[in-house]
């Protein structure tokens, strides 16, 4: 129990020193590989709160695909960097500082008192969602939750991702809009990146379908998924071997939307069978939960992509 | 038999942490980038092996078994890539750095 605590310290002070050395680092680019570093160590943190479901969310779209699009926006502000470097240029003002630091630290005493200082157990809806989870044929809590009882969030969370994706388009030259994202990079040199852009997408494909499939009983759901299929689309794209689709396309456009769609859909039948918007009629929750995760796992894997792909550079 | 698996997870695991603690130490003292990476590789490499393989003992499913071991040969193949594209970079950019 002992050894326990101490691993948990240690992690801890790991994930406050990371964060620390990030905000210290002068440069973009070191303090983006730290963030990604950081992201995996949160991951840990929630994996030992036994939060399994955040852990992998956290390790595929926190540090994997975040890190991907700060990674490539770190490489496009380097010219910039070296030029005039843009965080040492103009410091805020001592005052200015010491405030921050004053408001942040008066926030973090107030949480660890609240934690800290709270007498008996914590309130908790916990029982009384897993009661109803066996009528929805979920035995993961976590997908239980986020897809019937909050599914409203959950809906609102990929309509989301659709609008990032419209702010990336949206900052396409007029010439370049609906042409293919990104620099061209097919460009046959790396021969070892594009063995492993061979190797692991077969792979991947199998884990991203286990992941979303297991999501029903086990951490899991259509985010890791989506995520792991975005990530071996990238792999592709990052090796040379295919670009990036021209965003006019219509299956991209097809596939960028048909989830929310679905999800909305499903919703909208709510109304009809059982007694409201985004409710499922009992008979047939499962399926039909298992069919809207599907579609939205795909929808998901092109958006975190396009994502990543940036921009239209290239003319259609 | 439960005796001799746990032995040889202790065994194989507390070898596994002696390669990832030289591999760290060699990333720390090593003076230029690719001998760093030959340090961290053999970390990843023997460490992680040795690692899953005492952990091997302690499952009891098969295919529990057969993801540790998966997790073992995607590492390899990450992180082969990944040292690679490392040390091409540190050649285009003078062989130091």
């Amino acid at each position: 129990m002992s050894l326990a605590v101490l691993a948990d310290a240690a992690l801890v002070l790991l994930v406050l020193g990371l964060a620390l050395w990030i905000n210290a680092a002068s440069r973009a680019f070191p303090a983006v590989v730290g963030y990604v570093a950081f992201g995996l160590l949160l991951a840990l943190a929630w994996l030992r709160l036994s939060a399994g479901d955040v852990a992998m969310t956290e390790a595929a779209v926190g540090s994997g695909v975040t890190g991907a699009v700060l990674i490539a926006a770190s490489v496009r502000l380097r010219a910039a960097e070296t030029e005039a470097p843009p965080l040492a240029a103009a410091p805020p003002a001592l005052p200015l500082r010491l405030l921050a630091l004053l408001l942040s630290g008066l926030v973090t005493a107030a949480l660890a008192g609240l934690v800290l200082w709270t007498t008996g157990p914590a309130p908790s809806l916990a029982d009384q969602a897993v009661q109803h989870l066996p009528g929805l044929g979920m035995g993961n809590a976590v997908t239980g939750v986020l897809i019937a009882y909050r599914a409203l969030d959950t809906l609102l969370e990929k309509v989301v991702l659709l609008l990032a994706l419209m702010g990336i388009w949206s900052l396409a030259k007029d010439r370049y809009w609906g042409g293919i994202p990104g620099p061209s990079r097919i460009q046959p040199t790396n021969g070892a990146l594009i063995l492993l852009a061979r190797l692991l997408p077969p792979i991947g494909i199998v884990v991203a379908v286990y992941i979303l499939w297991v999501g029903a009983a086990e951490p899991g759901g259509a985010f890791q998924g989506g995520a792991i299929l975005a990530a071996m689309w990238l792999l592709v794209m990052l090796a040379g071997l295919r670009d990036a689709p021209a965003i006019s396309r219509p299956w991209v456009r097809l596939c960028v939307t048909v989830g929310p769609a679905a999800f909305i859909a499903v919703g909208l039948t709510g109304f009809a069978l059982p007694n409201g918007f985004l409710s499922y009629p009992d008979s047939i929750a499962k399926p039909l939960i298992i069919a809207v995760e599907s579609v939205l796992t795909l929808s998901i894997a092109v958006i975190l992509g396009l994502l990543v792909a940036g921009p239209p550079e290239q003319e259609p | 038999m439960m005796l001799v698996g746990n032995i040889a997870t202790v065994v194989l695991v507390s070898l596994g942490a002696v390669f990832f603690l030289a591999g760290t130490v060699g990333l720390l003292r090593f003076p230029d980038s690719m001998t760093r990476l030959h340090a961290l590789t053999k970390a990843d490499n023997l460490g992680l092996g040795l690692v899953v393989l005492g952990l091997l003992p302690q499952v009891d499913s098969v295919p529990g078994a057969l993801k540790l071991v998966a997790v073992w040969v995607l590492t390899q193949l990450a992180g082969a890539t990944v040292t690679q594209l490392v040390a091409r970079a540190v050649w285009r950019g003078g062989g130091r750095s």
